[in-house]
């Protein structure tokens, strides 16, 4: 990476907590989910941030919170400059082209009465992008060879496509307006091995191609490692540790990023049977009621810690290499 | 030794709309007492309706068995009176399902349903099978069993959950254990307590083990064996070792270059298979040479692959729709 490039998004203390509510005539709040608590991270302009996690971590919510999909709870996000939390809709509209997503599921993702074409260019006509019928069909075409289908296919319906295929519809729909930065919420999951692939090649070249952002949120640690630059862990709505790719892989610091590297199998016996393995005890607890101090406390394996009154905070342990307080603190 | 399963050449197709579907299209394999076996495919290739095959759940309509034999111990599962095959489910070859929401009743407690079966395979009273229930539940990592027992599915956790059916296939102290996609929905650190668990419980007992998965990692970590299966049959089989570090079929190695690993040192591409699976309602024709059934021929000591009997040059037997 080069030193100083300049930072397309810059997130501090998002907080992000959902009401829970009982009661059927006079709703009654008594609990917040905390999804998303306390977390700052910025993205550089050009690069791949990687956000890692177990379900529920946060990492999906924190990308929807910075495309203002949620109104988050505290803090703020910082797009190019411009504060996104406290802009008016209209103003905020203009942004939206700017940011674009690619969702987990290319079956629900797709609206299964619009074809391809018109998935495609719906960004386009919102945002008023082409002006005539001519130019959107020439819009669509591009977009469609862009990704790899063939633009003869924009008359044909989600289900006549494979799952790969349908995401690609997917990727050429965020493509449409051109946008800086788009999230990619777990895009290659529900794809098999040799699909995945595909589509994982595809996301690189397109970066390259249009000089794409990417936040890039999935479960899959290899292949969060393949296409990111840095790549932060979250745990139960916190960011525990956040490196440079290679850094955090070679030099994990905090426990849950060493358990969670471990626990990822490598497609070698032999390599298998050499590797140090960490099982953790235990579930993720409820977000409902998260442990008081280090929220990973429950399951943490060093020898003496008790993190029970730490207050979760990322610090540089070395340059580029953020890792939570706690681990630091014994 | 002796085999415990033997799988020749079985044949399971469906009838749909489209046409005659044949997703399983003469596999054979075979598993040693105690082994741990996996089978690794991508979604439709067949890997689960060849385990559903033989434990014969195979729904009529639309699917059917229709050629095979699924030797167990020295009888033929095929031609068995449903009478007799079902003394052999949940008793002589146990289960753990991919969901572990959808797989558990939700309306009947965790302990009526693991009492069930021991009551009705080993002819437990109900007291001795909660005790064993009790037993198994701590086996299995569940703490506070016997207060757990009277609690329904949707109070575990995703993980305890599959434990709960993993105690469930154990209980009847069975001699295999089909595991299919057991921890597909589960978080990593979770897939590997889970998978941990299952591994020592059937060294512990000497429970064979077949893990049907498509995630290549968990089957070098734990599998003893693998098959490889694509479009309806097994294209490779070996040992671990051989398949990962030896792969004959391109097929195999494709998969394995197109997965990105945790212990790569330099950043490449990743190198794609281009294509799609073919659709197996049509027939599958090899995609250098046009041979529509491949034979497995031994390429190394254990070691076969699906090559093509009509030219003997072929890479190996793989239809592709490159379409």
């Amino acid at each position: 990476m080069v030193a100083e490039t300049e930072n397309l998004v810059e997130v501090n203390n998002l907080k992000m907590y959902f009401p829970v509510k009982k009661g059927v005539v006079f709703q009654k709040h008594v609990a917040d989910i905390k999804a998303v608590d306390d977390v700052s991270f910025t993205i550089k302009k050009g690069e791949t941030l990687g956000l890692v996690g177990e379900s529920g971590c946060g990492k999906t919510t924190t990308g929807r919170c910075i495309l203002q999909l949620n109104t988050p709870t505290a803090g703020t996000v910082n797009f190019d400059g411009h504060e996104l939390t406290t802009m008016k809709p209209a103003d905020l509209r203009a942004f939206r082209s700017r940011m674009q997503m690619i969702f987990q599921d290319p079956y629900s993702s797709l609206d299964p009465r619009q074809s391809c074409g018109g998935i495609v260019s719906e960004p386009l006509i919102v945002h008023n992008m082409a002006k005539s019928k001519n130019e959107i069909k020439n819009q669509i075409e591009e977009l469609l060879s862009v990704v790899g289908l063939n633009p003869s296919m924009a008359g044909r319906f989600p289900h006549e496509f494979s799952g790969g295929q349908r995401q690609r519809i997917g990727v050429a729909r965020a493509l449409a307006v051109r946008p800086d930065l788009i999230v990619c919420d777990e895009p290659v999951s529900a794809l098999d091995v040799s699909i995945q692939a595909q589509v994982i090649n595809l996301l690189e070249d397109l970066q390259e191609q249009f000089d794409l952002t990417y936040l890039f949120i999935a479960h899959d640690l290899s292949v969060v490692r393949h296409i990111s630059d840095r790549i932060g862990v979250m745990y139960l709505g916190h960011m525990v540790e956040l490196a440079d790719r290679l850094e955090l892989y070679d030099n994990p610091q905090h426990p849950y990023t060493k358990a969670l590297l471990s626990a990822v199998p490598i497609p070698d016996p032999v390599a298998e049977a050499t590797r140090e393995r960490i099982v953790l005890e235990g579930d993720v607890p409820s977000p409902l009621n998260p442990p008081e101090g280090c929220v990973f406390k429950t399951r943490c394996s060093k020898v003496g810690c008790s993190g029970g009154d730490v207050t979760m905070e990322l610090m540089e342990s070395t340059p580029g290499h953020f890792v939570d307080s706690c681990v630091h603190s014994k | 030794m002796a085999a415990l399963l033997e799988v020749k050449n079985l044949r399971t197709h469906f009838y749909t709309i489209e046409g005659e579907v044949k997703a399983v299209d003469g596999v054979s394999y075979d598993l040693q007492p105690g082994e741990i076996l996996g089978l690794v495919g991508e979604s439709g290739c067949g890997k689960s309706v060849s385990a559903m095959s033989v434990m014969r759940l195979i729904p009529w309509p639309p699917g059917k068995i229709l050629d095979g034999e699924v030797w167990f111990d020295g009888v033929d599962l095929l031609q068995l009176e449903e009478e007799e095959m079902r003394k052999i489910r949940g008793k002589e070859i146990g289960m753990v399902f991919q969901e572990p929401m959808t797989s558990l009743n939700p309306v009947l407690t965790i302990g009526k349903q693991l009492t069930e079966t021991m009551e009705l395979h080993l002819g437990l009273t109900p007291e001795e099978a909660t005790n064993r229930a009790i037993e198994l539940l701590e086996m299995v990592g569940i703490p506070d069993a016997g207060s757990r027992l009277p609690q329904y599915p949707h109070q575990f956790s995703g993980g305890m959950r599959q434990r709960v059916m993993i105690a469930m296939a154990m209980s009847c102290n069975p001699r295999l254990i089909i595991a299919d996609e057991p921890t597909t929905a589960l978080d990593v650190t979770i897939q590997a307590q889970i998978l941990d668990l299952m591994q020592d419980l059937c060294r512990q007992n000497g429970v064979a083990l077949i893990v049907i998965t498509h995630n290549l990692g968990v089957v070098a970590r734990y599998a003893d064996r693998v098959n490889v299966m694509y479009a309806g049959n097994v294209v490779e089989r070996g040992s671990a070792q051989e398949i990962y570090h030896n792969p004959q079929h391109p097929y195999t190695k494709g998969l394995l270059n197109s997965v990105p690993r945790l212990d790569d040192t330099v950043k490449k591409k990743l190198d794609p298979i281009q294509g799609l699976p073919p659709s197996l309602s049509k027939p599958c024709l090899c995609q250098f040479c046009g041979e529509p059934q491949p034979t497995l021929v031994e390429v190394a000591k254990d070691h076969l692959a699906a090559k093509c009997n009509a030219d003997p040059n072929c890479e190996g037997w793989f239809p592709r729709d490159l379409g």
